[in-house]
């Protein structure tokens, strides 16, 4: 038992870092991540640094070469993800497009369709999205009703759908639609992609509780997509999108914000009663408690590696990172704003970091434990898919997805 | 990356769970629970013949030398058994006493006893109804002779001998005492888990054996106690993993209104918070147990980490058991009490989850100041 390289391991850990070390600048800290002045900017540096990675062979790890990929084993995929961490480089944008719509249009599009759109979602060119969650199709994703109808071979979309990131800057998007009302839930849906530019297609940023808009509504208005653009069969548009969501239950990671460390050392600088909170038996117990989750999972996510080092499959212990850290960082952030008493509840600026964090933490806690599958449906997911326990019954199995009650909400 | 117990240690284990259920394990622990033994001797016996006590006692004492990486999946697998028998007591304790601080003379005298578990050994080390430190200890060892009294010894009225803790002057040292010598009375104590006996013990100036140098008594103590709380913790970790498929088998086969119980969501949410912990402490107490293989700097750290994770899925585990099972959770016809039972005595075996949280946080005050 180590956390060592195996030789091959190391050499291709080597070969990442010198690439990286010629291409980029090493990060001075943790804190000393890469920032853009705003979105346009954010979007165009992305855009070069990919652009630089695909010229290079180390755009799309995971894609085939074909493609503009680098055909790389899982564990060389996260050998470079750690190394390219140590890295201030340019990130964000392009998940969506080369994690979700990329393998998809690799399964279901036409060889046309793949040397169109793979290569410039491979080198940053196009953004993609996903429109796949709608105002009363969250977690029961399969109840989403936007409206598609086909006449002759052009089909029409009306509907809306919502949480879409990215929508505002994406050039292309994934969309699953219901195209036969009258099947049973999971069977009367089609899945296509669709030029964002279309006419028809409106997008408008949903503002959150943190003030922030990092999610949009689209709203579809008569849009028009070609038949040829359609991903997999009429009413086969579900087993499409599992497709989808499995490589986004693999993209789904820690909650960002303050964690044990910055928990830790604020208790060591902070007054609490006329001593430093660090002493105080109850803050003790719970950063013992908040170190053992947080160690608890890196040494989950160690084993991981463990078995794709060794060519196997890995076990669903990664099942449970959001779960857990999610869950800790609403518990540190409320943690640090209470060790602030009643100035806690001031509002802090970006300014004041050390402070601050926990009241951003205060917002995306209660974002990401609903992120990407929120807690309780990844619980039927541990239990079902883990522990081999049985579905809930379900009211709206063998029915017409027509009949089904919608409720008011 | 190589996080992992190798294919040998993989196979060891497999070997260890299947001869505890061929040996009806938890049917001995009940039968113990319920009978007037203190624990089952012939277990103990095949148990040594398996050479599992000998695990990590080097060959020139009888031993099988192998490492701490094939003693912890042992442990796992008697936790998850609930092995009525002395041997974190023997094994994780006295044996690892023995092995770090003892002079040549106990070694060769003791060890090859240990290793075939001809000879039982403990730690005595409480008092009173508070974890025992450097000041409140009363137990004092003058001119080689102990006297005071311990309570709250495991296996305290079946051990040989006893590792005891006592003041030499100003310092806490550490004592080896046969248990069996003039000047030692031993008084049975019942407890919530009968499975597992335990025994007061009064010393009347009994002959005591130095363990170490006396003024790094207590530094040796916590070292000591860091290495068993790994081991600790992966018979917690079997204990929690077995408690959580027992709430599992009985869910999927219970019915009410109509279906299986196991198909209702708030049935489901538990069993995947059973889950949750189990797999935090496994993978905290794998960390563990590389630092207890490699006497890692990290060892306090991670000793610390792997016993509150451990102590933490057990209690989930062995409590929502219980209550997944409904009323009959509760009778004294089916295991769940067993497992409750077994993870409260190995929760307050070597101090509580609140002096465990401290030293872990103490220890990465100590790191940090590094």
């Amino acid at each position: 038992m180590d956390f060592n390289d195996t030789s091959e391991e190391a050499k291709f850990r080597k070969e990442a870092y010198e690439w990286l070390k010629a291409n980029a600048s090493l990060k001075k800290g943790p804190k000393d991540g890469w920032r853009a002045a705003s979105e346009e900017e954010g979007l165009e540096q992305v855009k070069i640094w990919q652009n630089k990675l695909y010229e290079s062979g180390w755009a799309c790890m995971h894609w085939p070469k074909e493609y503009g990929g680098r055909e790389s084993t899982p564990i060389e995929r996260v050998i470079w993800g750690q190394e390219i961490s140590k890295f201030k480089v340019p990130g964000g944008f392009l998940e969506i497009g080369q994690g979700m719509a990329g393998p998809v249009m690799m399964m279901y599009a036409t060889d046309d369709q793949k040397a169109r759109h793979l290569p410039p979602m491979a080198k940053g060119e196009e953004i993609w999205c996903q429109l796949f969650s709608e105002p009363g199709a969250g977690s029961d994703l399969a109840g989403l009703k936007t409206k598609s109808v086909l006449e002759g071979d052009t089909w029409t979309i009306n509907g809306q759908k919502i949480w879409t990131s990215g929508a505002h800057f994406s050039d292309w998007g994934i969309l699953v639609t219901r195209s036969d009302p009258t099947a049973h839930k999971h069977k009367g849906l089609t899945y296509f992609f669709l030029d964002m530019k279309s006419p028809g297609v409106e997008v408008r940023p949903i503002k959150q509780i943190s003030g922030g808009a990092n999610f949009n509504e689209v709203y579809f208005t008569d849009v028009k997509i070609p038949d040829s653009q359609r991903l997999g069969a009429v009413g086969d548009g579900w087993k499409v999108s599992l497709t989808t969501l499995m490589n986004e239950r693999l993209a789904v990671g820690d909650a960002s914000g303050p964690d044990f460390e910055e928990a830790f050392n604020l208790a060591r600088g902070q007054d609490l009663n006329g001593s430093l909170a660090i002493e105080n038996g109850a803050v003790r117990e719970k950063l013992a408690d908040w170190y053992c989750q947080k160690s608890g999972l890196k040494f989950a996510k160690y084993r991981n590696l463990s078995a794709l080092s060794r060519g196997e499959t890995p076990g669903p212990q990664s099942s449970i990172t959001k779960i857990v850290s999610g869950n800790k960082l609403q518990e540190i952030a409320n943690f640090g704003m209470d060790l602030m008493d009643s100035a806690g509840i001031l509002r802090m600026d970006e300014a004041e970091a050390d402070q601050s964090m926990y009241q951003y933490g205060f917002y995306g806690a209660a974002g990401i434990r609903i992120a990407g599958g929120t807690d309780e449906i990844l619980k039927n997911i541990i239990s079902e898919q883990v522990l081999g326990m049985p579905q809930d019954m379900r009211a709206d199995k063998g029915i017409p997805f027509n009949e089904i009650p919608s409720g008011n909400k | 990356m190589n996080f992992e117990f190798s294919a040998d240690q993989i196979q060891l284990k497999d070997i260890a769970r299947k001869f505890l259920e061929k040996e009806d394990s938890v049917k001995r622990a009940r039968a113990v629970l319920e009978g007037k033994d203190s624990y089952d001797e012939e277990l103990w016996k095949l148990i040594g013949e398996m050479g599992f006590t000998a695990t990590s006692i080097p060959e020139e004492y009888d031993g099988l030398g192998l490492g701490y990486l094939e003693l912890c999946v042992i442990a796992e697998e008697l936790g998850r058994s609930l092995a009525p028998t002395p041997f974190s007591s023997s094994v994780y304790l006295a044996t690892e006493f023995l092995l770090k601080l003892g002079s040549n003379e106990v070694k060769q005298n003791y060890l090859p006893k240990l290793a075939s578990g001809s000879s039982i050994g403990t730690f005595a080390h409480t008092e009173k109804n508070t974890a025992p430190t450097e000041l409140n200890i009363i137990c004092e060892v003058k001119d080689g002779s102990i006297s005071g009294t311990k309570i709250a010894v495991p296996d305290g009225d079946i051990a040989d001998f006893a590792v005891v803790s006592a003041k030499e002057g100003s310092v806490v040292g550490l004592f080896l005492v046969d248990l069996n010598s003039d000047g030692v009375e031993r008084v049975n104590q019942p407890t919530l888990d009968p499975s597992r006996s335990h025994a007061s013990l009064t010393f009347n100036n009994a002959t005591a054996i130095t363990l170490g140098s006396a003024k790094e008594g207590w530094e040796n103590l916590q070292y000591i106690l860091d290495r068993a709380a790994v081991l600790f913790s992966f018979e917690q970790l079997g204990g929690a993993e077995a408690s959580m498929n027992m709430a599992k088998e009985y869910a999927m086969g219970r019915f009410a209104f109509g279906r299986s119980i196991a198909s209702f969501q708030a049935i489901k949410h538990k069993l995947a918070d059973m889950y949750i912990a189990v797999e935090l402490a496994r993978s905290n107490c794998y960390y563990g147990a590389w630092a207890l293989s490699t006497d890692a700097p990290e060892l306090a750290t991670a000793a610390a980490t792997s016993r509150v994770s451990a102590s933490q899925a057990f209690n989930e585990c062995s409590k929502e058991n219980i209550q997944t099972h409904g009323g009959m959770g509760f009778t004294w016809e089916f295991d769940c009490h067993l497992y409750y039972r077994r993870c409260r005595q190995l929760a307050a075996n070597i101090g509580s989850q609140s002096i465990w949280k401290d030293k872990l946080i103490s220890s990465l005050e100590r790191a940090n100041q590094l």
